[in-house]
């Protein structure tokens, strides 16, 4: 194993691209995946990120472009020959092993004899070390996901691929999954590139994420830049939710100078930074422009004016309100957009919000962000045939 | 309306319970006819030859139970020959349906795509035909002169094979190789469909996980595919070598006197020689033989500890 030898290195995709026949899974795609890093690739299912991680993994062949780990070009490669594992969507242990045996794979196929220390602390590492010697239908789907997570670690690899790998646990499992796989990958320093679907799982545990929508990349960088300057309406909606307003601009304002931007919609006006516009404006010119719900402030009619000068304001009423314990949804009709969603923090609860209450919503301007109007206002907006 | 439609509760009670007992009891009327199918064409039959097998006497005068339990050591006696020929010919039958029926039972599971169905019923198609028609036409495959005779001779493959004593004089008819061509034919299917059946049901993705643990194609073959279809291999042993060990039509048909199988003198002994009780005897030994053959294979085998 040569490869295993070269101290680290980024994985590199040059152009990559899968077609089937005359479908395209992804289209060339140029990706760096830092050395270290916690990558993850998020998006709809069919939207390239399994045929991505199946390239690197060298399961799928790659229509053009190569793949390269640390310098060197791995695109010819049969699997066997990768310095890379994969944890498998639904683990895909062997049935016929146990557990120690399933862990002592790699291993004994690169003809290491003496495996029992290395299986010892690897059960250790994914705290399994009661089980070493069940049968993989003997274990919770918990548990067999951590054996799969220690059959691939303990080859260490160059690269950890996560194939949707918490897609099969219920959700209070997930989440104390997605804390140990963090923890795993700060102990052991190995590159993870995570495949998934789960906005909110790649959030928490990635430091960089990919959003892929259509077999591209549509953006890429750390969650909370991702979440706060979405550069296109799908990453907007895909990554949590966002309220977005179509609207004229009426002065364009300049980036440098500082000066905002104003747009018309709904009636009112909305100002926003130009730094916080990726997309061309000019005035006259049509802006979506957004904002997340959790930013916005609502007061009743009666107190439109005890709103601060300078926010942004939009006028409307509650159509639904859910109260979910930390906070309250609502849904509010507006002349700015037909369903403007507002989650307020249950401090102090105005008894006047209920449907069918005038509202004025309002926000700081800084908050605000631009969008090219030449896309569909819901792409990625999850449906619930999507979700099930 | 609620209150004077509702029933009174009273009654439902009797009403309830009555079809529970009665559900109770259709698992045991719904195994009456096949007790009494085994009842009337295993077991009885089975006592009845058990009975045979002790008796003593003649045609003319009667068989009567003597308890003459020698009839069993010089049917063993007379016939060892044809008891280990039958195994070894079963066995050899058995290695060369699973060397043939394992690779195509692989590329059906695996490589068939959409030809999988018209594959499988390529498989079975000669159950079509009568299984003595199918082997009286090997009969002529194999007869001297044909042509798979020729071709075997000239590559002096036939040389070979009679030196090793399968094939006599450069003939193949009349030949243990010829009994065992015939038994692996004609068995084939019995291999093909288990073994299909459970390489069918291993999960394609394992095959891409040791892959990506470092097992080339041959290795992942020999540590994943083969033992999780070791259910089909059993299986389909089985099935194959227990009939191919009583058979005796492929022997009388494409065999001859050297290459008698026990099946045939079984046979001959209740149908020429009418000796009933070396003919029961003989079935008995047969029947012990077999299960003493697939007991001390199964638990070499240990499947009980697969999934």
């Amino acid at each position: 194993m040569t490869q295993r030898q070269t101290a680290g290195g980024d994985v590199r995709l040059t152009g990559i691209s899968k077609t089937y026949g005359s479908f395209t899974a992804v289209r060339p795609l140029d990706l760096t995946v830092p050395q270290g890093s916690f990558f993850a690739l998020l998006g709809a299912s069919g939207c390239g990120k399994t045929t991505t991680l199946r390239m690197i993994a060298g399961l799928e062949e790659a229509t053009t472009g190569t793949v390269s780990l640390g310098g060197t070009d791995i695109t010819g490669l049969p699997p066997y020959k990768r310095p890379v594992n994969t944890v498998f969507q639904s683990y895909a242990l062997f049935p016929h092993l146990d557990v120690t045996e399933n862990i002592a794979f790699g291993l004994r196929r690169r003809g290491i004899r003496s495996v029992k220390k290395q299986v010892g602390e690897m059960l250790e590492l994914v705290q399994l070390g009661d089980f070493a010697h069940r049968k993989p239908h003997q274990l919770s789907g918990g548990q067999q996901q951590r054996v799969a997570v220690a059959r691939a670690l303990i080859n260490h690899p160059q690269v950890l691929l996560l194939d949707e790998p918490l897609g099969a646990l219920d959700l209070k499992l997930r989440r104390q999954m997605q804390l140990e796989l963090k923890r795993i990958q700060t102990e052991v320093g190995i590159t993870f590139i995570h495949v998934t679907h789960d906005q909110e799982e790649a959030m928490t545990m990635a430091d960089t994420v990919a959003v892929m929508n259509g077999g591209r990349v549509e953006q890429l960088g750390a969650p909370a830049d991702l979440y706060e300057n979405p550069r296109t309406t799908f990453v907007a909606n895909f990554l949590g939710t966002s309220n977005l307003i179509e609207g004229e601009v009426v002065s364009a304002g300049t980036k440098g100078a500082g000066t905002d931007i104003v747009v018309a919609a709904g009636g009112g006006r909305i100002r926003l930074s130009a730094g916080r516009c990726p997309a061309p404006v000019t005035s006259g010119g049509r802006l979506l422009v957004g904002v997340r719900p959790e930013k916005i402030s609502l007061a009743h009619a009666d107190e439109a004016e005890s709103i601060t000068d300078g926010r942004n304001r939009v006028t409307g009423r509650i159509v639904d309100s859910s109260f979910i314990g930390v906070s309250t949804q609502y849904v509010v009709e507006s002349p700015a957009g037909k369903a403007l969603q507002v989650y307020e923090q249950n401090i102090e609860r105005d008894t006047r919000l209920v449907p069918g209450a005038e509202v004025v919503l309002h926000w700081n301007p800084a908050h605000t962000f631009g969008l090219d109007a030449g896309q569909p206002m819901d792409a990625g907006v999850e449906s619930v045939e999507d979700a099930a | 309306m609620s209150v004077t439609d509702a029933p009174p509760a009273p009654d439902t009670g009797p009403e309830v319970r009555r079809p529970s007992t009665r559900r109770r009891l259709v698992p045991y009327w719904l195994l009456l006819p096949g007790i009494l199918w085994l009842l009337v064409f295993f077991a009885l039959p089975m006592v009845y030859q058990a009975s045979t097998s002790v008796q003593t006497g003649s045609l003319e005068k009667g068989f009567e139970v003597t308890w003459h339990f020698r009839t069993y050591w010089d049917a063993l006696a007379d016939y060892y020959p044809q008891f280990i020929r039958s195994l070894l010919y079963a066995g050899s039958a058995t290695l060369l349906c699973l060397l043939l029926g394992y690779p195509l039972a692989y590329l059906i599971a695996f490589r068939a795509g959409r030809w999988r169905g018209l594959v499988l019923v390529l498989v079975i198609a000669p159950f079509f035909t009568s299984f003595l028609i199918r082997t009286l036409a090997w009969k002529t495959i194999l007869a001297d002169g044909g042509a798979v005779v020729d071709v075997l001779d000239a590559l002096h493959v036939l040389d070979v094979t009679s030196r090793l004593g399968w094939t006599e004089n450069n003939r193949v008819l009349a030949t243990p190789l010829a009994v065992v061509c015939g038994l692996t034919y004609n068995f084939l299917p019995f291999m093909i469909l288990p073994l299909y059946t459970s390489l069918e049901r291993i999960d394609g993705r394992l095959h891409e996980a040791a892959g990506d643990l470092y097992a080339t194609p041959a290795t992942t073959f020999r540590k994943v595919t083969f033992p999780l279809s070791m259910p089909g291999v059993v299986s389909g042993t089985l099935l194959t070598f227990i009939p191919a060990s009583g058979d005796y039509v492929n022997a009388e048909l494409l065999g001859s006197t050297d290459t008698k199988m026990v099946g045939s003198v079984i046979q001959s002994q209740f149908l020429r020689v009418l000796d009933y009780p070396t003919a029961a005897a003989l079935s008995f030994i047969l029947m012990a033989v077999v299960l003493l053959v697939v007991t001390v294979y199964i638990r070499r085998s240990g499947t009980e500890d697969l999934v």
